[in-house]
């Protein structure tokens, strides 16, 4: 496969970005797009070029690291992360636009790496629940009911990736933060902060810069989790609640 | 970790969380889409001829006598409006302002997926709506200016109860045998429906009332059914105008 990449370069935190092409002549359909990104770095490392700049951990969809918006698309076209999208998605002569997450929640600190510890400071603030340390209870000694079990559990599939952000034309963190809110506030374990971790998790969001939620649903679409909207009608909820239990 | 909480309760204290503005930009809609209907309703009297319109005209300004004064529901009614046009309007200003600020920066090459055309036009369809509110407002409540010819009285004496009422009729009738006033108001209702077919699964999904897929499907109904009935009744009459099955 014969591939155009347009890529977003930027040498630093300050430095100012601009976009590069390069070509890329021995693509195969079975390579992961990263794979195709790192056989690229070695072309430019043996040209002499500085390689271009991107997050991967676990390279299995699982650890929400690697992030790209791809085509106009948080990672790409398939309901998956960067990592696991393959070059048979593209067809050979494709032209490949590649820029980072765009949120100034989120900084770019050099190409397609962005700064996301804006998620674990609104983690810090609620995404938590208080248990006592040593040794582990049993684990049937709560019993939680199976619809909300799995609920908890389907929103607890958030990587954290930032794809929802990436994808929002607010650049709002509403599904990550909805994600989180309905994990935690489905189990019992969950319960004595509930109302005290939304007011806390949307006072950090907004501190952190990042937009509100316009209901449009690009997050949901752009989830490679699959993490659905009515999350977000949780979070509202939540919080309409925790208004008139809270004080400030 | 409080601490660092409570810095940011300083800066947004001043200015509430993206949630709470947008609970009040839901529920001041909810009251527009209360007051849309309503107006629909009155509207459509005319195709019942003059008595028919200014009797509804006039029943609006003695609702509620005697314990009411003369026009005191509709005073009250306008006021209520007005306080939740500057809410609605507000509140979407700095909303607007914070997700551009949330994304200074744009990206090359963005695709949208679930986006449609009457969710990315909330805003800017919202300032064309305003612009012609103040229109409308001008046109038939405020100057009462005829861009057809001739004068007409501002009240006429009912011809069973021989009672001086209200006497909108002619200069609607009057208005809408112009194209061009048809033609803004049929893009009005165009704007207008587009408005509501996001704006009310949105509010529903603000308040946090759409947490079950059914009741998120219900909801999006919901939008399309009011922005449709919206729409068709309010440009009913001028269209019946216009071609002459109402007025002369």
């Amino acid at each position: 496969m014969r591939i155009t990449l347009n890529v977003h370069r930027q040498a630093g935190p300050s430095a100012p970005g601009h976009m590069e092409t390069y070509q890329l002549d021995d693509v195969t359909p079975d390579m992961s797009f990263l794979e195709m990104l790192d056989v690229l770095n070695e072309n430019l490392q043996d040209d002499g070029q500085e390689p271009i700049a991107f997050d991967s951990d676990c390279r299995e969809g699982i650890c929400g690291t690697c992030g790209m918006v791809i085509n106009g698309q948080p990672h790409g076209p398939e309901v998956t992360t960067t990592c696991q999208l393959h070059m048979r998605s593209f067809r050979d002569g494709d032209t490949i636009t590649v820029e980072p997450w765009r949120a100034d929640a989120f900084p770019v600190l050099r190409d397609l790496v962005v700064d996301r510890t804006a998620f674990d400071r609104i983690i810090q603030a609620g995404g938590f629940i208080s248990v006592n340390t040593g040794s582990a209870p049993e684990a049937h000694s709560v019993p939680v009911p199976k619809p909300q079990a799995d609920r908890a559990f389907e929103a607890a599939t958030c990587i954290g990736c930032g794809a929802c952000v990436a994808a929002c034309p607010n650049a709002a963190g509403m599904l990550f933060m909805g994600a989180k809110v309905t994990h935690l506030g489905e189990l019992p374990q969950g319960q004595p902060e509930r109302w005290s971790r939304v007011i806390d998790m949307v006072k950090a969001h907004d501190a952190e810069g990042f937009g509100g939620c316009t209901n449009i649903g690009e997050c949901a679409a752009a989830c490679p989790k699959e993490i659905p909207l009515d999350v977000i009608s949780q979070l509202n909820a939540d919080y309409r609640k925790a208004r008139s239990k809270v004080k400030d | 970790m409080r601490g660092y909480f409570d810095c940011f309760r300083e800066e947004i204290s001043t200015n509430g969380t993206t949630l709470a503005y947008k609970y009040s930009m839901a529920l001041a809609g909810l009251l527009f889409v209360f007051y849309v209907l309503m107006h629909m309703y009155g509207n459509l009297k005319i195709l019942w001829g003059a008595e028919a319109f200014n009797g509804y005209a006039h029943h609006l300004r003695i609702l509620g006598e005697p314990i009411l004064p003369y026009e005191g529901f509709l005073w009250l009614f306008r006021l209520l409006l007005l306080a939740a046009l500057f809410v609605h309007v507000g509140l979407a200003l700095p909303l607007w302002s914070r997700a551009n600020k949330a994304r200074s920066t744009r990206y090359v090459v963005k695709r949208t997926v679930r986006a449609t055309f009457a969710s990315k036009m909330m805003r800017w369809g919202g300032v064309a709506l305003l612009a012609f509110i103040v229109f409308h407002l001008l046109q038939f409540t405020i100057l009462k200016f005829n861009v057809g010819s001739g004068q007409f009285p501002d009240t006429v004496v009912d011809p069973t109860t021989h009672e001086t009422i209200a006497n909108p009729y002619p200069l609607v009738v009057s208005s809408f045998q112009v194209w061009w006033v048809v033609l803004i108001y049929a893009l009005a209702m165009f704007a207008l429906a587009m408005h509501l077919r996001h704006g009310v699964w949105s509010a529903g999904q603000t308040l946090g009332l759409t947490g079950t897929p059914a009741k998120a499907r219900a909801w999006n109904l919901a939008g399309i059914a009011i922005a449709a009935i919206v729409s068709i009744g309010f440009i009913v009459p001028p269209l019946a105008i216009l071609f002459g099955l109402v007025g002369k």
